[in-house]
């Protein structure tokens, strides 16, 4: 395995129309020069934040159940319509919650990549 | 002919459904690419149903079921644990991994890590756990049997490991995919048809159901001793452990890309979800028709017993063997994608220098089947749920910390991993050997032994995080990062990292 990096090569030919061209962010993050850095700093960033915030929330949620049943007795032991409060929050609730969770990170984590890709990619 | 013989039989067409894709995939199975990874060429729907099919295993199908009805309420954690794993592992996991092209755990290691000897740690700790998880599969296996016909439960171990064998030496993850998706669908009609049955029914339960199904610990949550600590400990283990799983990782290769790992990810949310609204209402149903099972843990075998309990005659019968037809998809399609695994490792780190590629996987296959089957024969029986927990907590007090913080902290270094992994590793695996052992201990030291995950994840992140601080960092972390975190789309250069075996 060899990830060292050889001298930049520098193209000296024009670059024939309508083929996609490397822009001047993505030579910046190739030379890991500070501007690069930046770029690829800010990208980890908001997907890193994206992903802690929805598990938050996660945690708030699903999480907090072992201890709202512990410290709110009607949660324990309340019933909907016969059925036991618990074993609905557990046996169907939380599942909504996981995938309405993962429907919203999908979507913003496609949007913070387009963001990025309009930056750095091809055009 | 005798509701034995019917199960028997439906048990014996599912064996023979898997083995016939199997050899369907053999002829389309060509190169060693095809065998470890299917060459990317199925489909998303087809590889979520495949994903879905591989994850729900025994637990999921029968011991889900039996733990609820001896136990309660509080055991719905677990499902809702092992769907909400899916979500962390998509949160933090799934698009980085499939960008940085590592087809196994091991792969993985050593390409962020840039140190033969985490790879050489990282195989061991997945062979580890695959096989931790497949005993479990095997047990049942032989439990059903024993339900079914009254066979010793040998034969029934044997028969899922000599199936599994001869499909995956067969065709490899192709094949398997298909296999999968299959018993996915397969698996969820199982528990459906019955259902519909049980519910529609007017019997009027066994004798002192009502008092069952109101008896206060069973009905409220968190009645137990020490149950705020077990049953966070159980949710850190899930919630956590899934990511770390050698067979679920394994599966994200098959992706065509970042994007299509995300994608592929919700549509597992979704069919999981469905799937596991329906073992507890199993066990519901279990608690109200099965008088005599409660009384012990021994309630592996409750789903299979309720058609029996409640039916007379061919409806029973017919019934019966639906669900037998059910329970052997699970452990065939969960038990493949582990021996898969197990020979995804040592095919590659321990057999590829002296076999070549394809005959080094099917040498590894056989040698990691019959292993566990051996250990499965010698081990003492614990509920299938609870062990394939333990598998889990050893997968999250390893790999999830290594994962999680190797894709978003460029300061993880290799001595960093190592010693994490390590000491996580140990710590689970002695209270795993301890739990199997068969002894048991009281107070809150007994639960922290039966349920490790809240104690040895968090040292196993502190370990990773101090020694990565006081030694220094992989050369090409920062490149490593550029190919981990941007969009395939984005030109720039991703480094030169191939994983073994892949491609």
């Amino acid at each position: 395995m060899s990830n060292t990096n050889p001298a930049p090569r520098v193209r000296v030919t024009a670059p024939a129309a309508g083929r996609p061209r490397r822009t001047t962010v993505a030579r910046e993050i190739d030379a890991q020069s500070p501007v690069g850095e930046v770029y690829m700093r800010s990208l980890v960033r908001s997907q890193l934040r994206l992903a802690l915030g929805l598990l938050f929330v996660l945690v708030l949620t699903v999480g907090a159940l072992p201890l709202l049943f512990v410290f709110v007795p009607w949660l324990q032991h309340g019933r909907v319509l016969g059925v036991p409060l618990a074993w609905l929050l557990l046996g169907g609730g939380c599942y909504p919650v996981i995938i309405a969770l993962a429907v919203v990170y999908v979507r913003r984590a496609e949007r913070n990549e387009r963001a990025f890709q309009d930056l750095v990619g091809p055009r | 002919m005798s509701a034995n013989a019917i199960a028997a039989l439906a048990a014996l067409l599912v064996s023979a459904l898997t083995l016939a894709v199997g050899a369907f995939g053999l002829r389309l199975a060509r190169t060693t690419s095809d065998f470890y990874v299917a060459s990317r060429a199925v489909g998303p729907a087809t590889n979520a149903a495949a994903i879905s099919g591989e994850y729900l295993s025994a637990a999921s199908f029968l011991g889900v079921a039996g733990l609820v009805m001896a136990r309660g309420v509080d055991m719905l954690w677990y499902p809702v644990g092992w769907t909400a794993g899916y979500l962390v592992l998509l949160l933090f996991v799934a698009a980085p991994l499939r960008r940085s092209r590592a087809y196994t755990l091991p792969d993985f290691a050593e390409f962020r890590l840039e140190s033969q000897r985490a790879r050489t740690l990282a195989s061991a700790l997945g062979v580890l756990i695959a096989v931790l998880y497949l005993i479990p599969q095997f047990q049942g296996a032989g439990l059903t049997v024993h339900a079914l016909t009254g066979a010793p439960a040998w034969i029934g171990s044997t028969a899922v490991a000599v199936v599994v064998l001869a499909s995956v030496v067969g065709g490899g993850m192709r094949s398997i995919t298909l296999v999968q998706a299959v018993q996915y669908w397969l698996k969820l009609a199982a528990l459906l048809v019955p259902l519909a049955f049980l519910l529609t029914t007017r019997h009027g339960g066994a004798p002192g159901a009502a008092a069952r199904l109101h008896s206060t610990d069973w009905l409220e949550p968190m009645r137990g001793p020490h149950s705020l600590y077990l049953t966070y400990s159980l949710i850190v283990a899930t919630f956590l452990g899934t990511m770390g799983l050698p067979h679920v990782v394994v599966r994200f290769y098959t992706n065509r890309d970042g994007f299509a790992a995300r994608r592929t990810t919700v549509t597992v949310l979704g069919l999981l979800s469905v799937f596991y609204l329906l073992p507890p209402v199993y066990g519901v149903l279990g608690r109200h028709y099965l008088p005599s099972l409660s009384a012990t843990d021994a309630t592996d075998t409750a789903v299979l017993d309720l058609p029996g309990s409640v039916f007379g005659g061919t409806t029973a019968d017919l019934l019966t063997a639906v669900l037998a037809a059910g329970a052997f998809a699970a452990f065939l399609s969960t038990s493949s994608g582990l021996v898969l695994s197990i020979a995804g490792v040592l095919g590659q780190d321990v057999l590829g220098h002296r076999f070549g590629g394809v005959a080094a996987f099917r040498i590894a296959a056989t040698i990691g089947a019959l292993t566990t089957l051996a250990l499965t024969l010698l081990s003492p029986g614990l509920a299938v749920a609870h062990a394939v927990e333990l598998a889990f907590a050893v997968a999250a007090s390893t790999f999830a910390p290594m994962l999680l913080l190797g894709i978003w902290w460029p300061r993880l270094t290799a001595a960093g991993a190592i010693s994490g992994m390590a000491v996580g590793g140990a710590l689970s695996t002695a209270a795993v050997a301890i739990g199997l052992s068969g002894r048991s201990y009281g107070g809150l030291g007994g639960a922290i032994l039966s349920q490790p995950a809240l104690v040895t994840v968090p040292l196993a992140f502190a370990t990773m995080v101090c020694v990565s601080l006081a030694t220094a960092r992989p050369l090409h972390v920062a490149r490593t990062m550029v190919r981990l975190h941007t969009p395939e789309a984005v030109m720039v250069d991703r480094g030169g990292f191939r994983a073994r075996g892949a491609d």
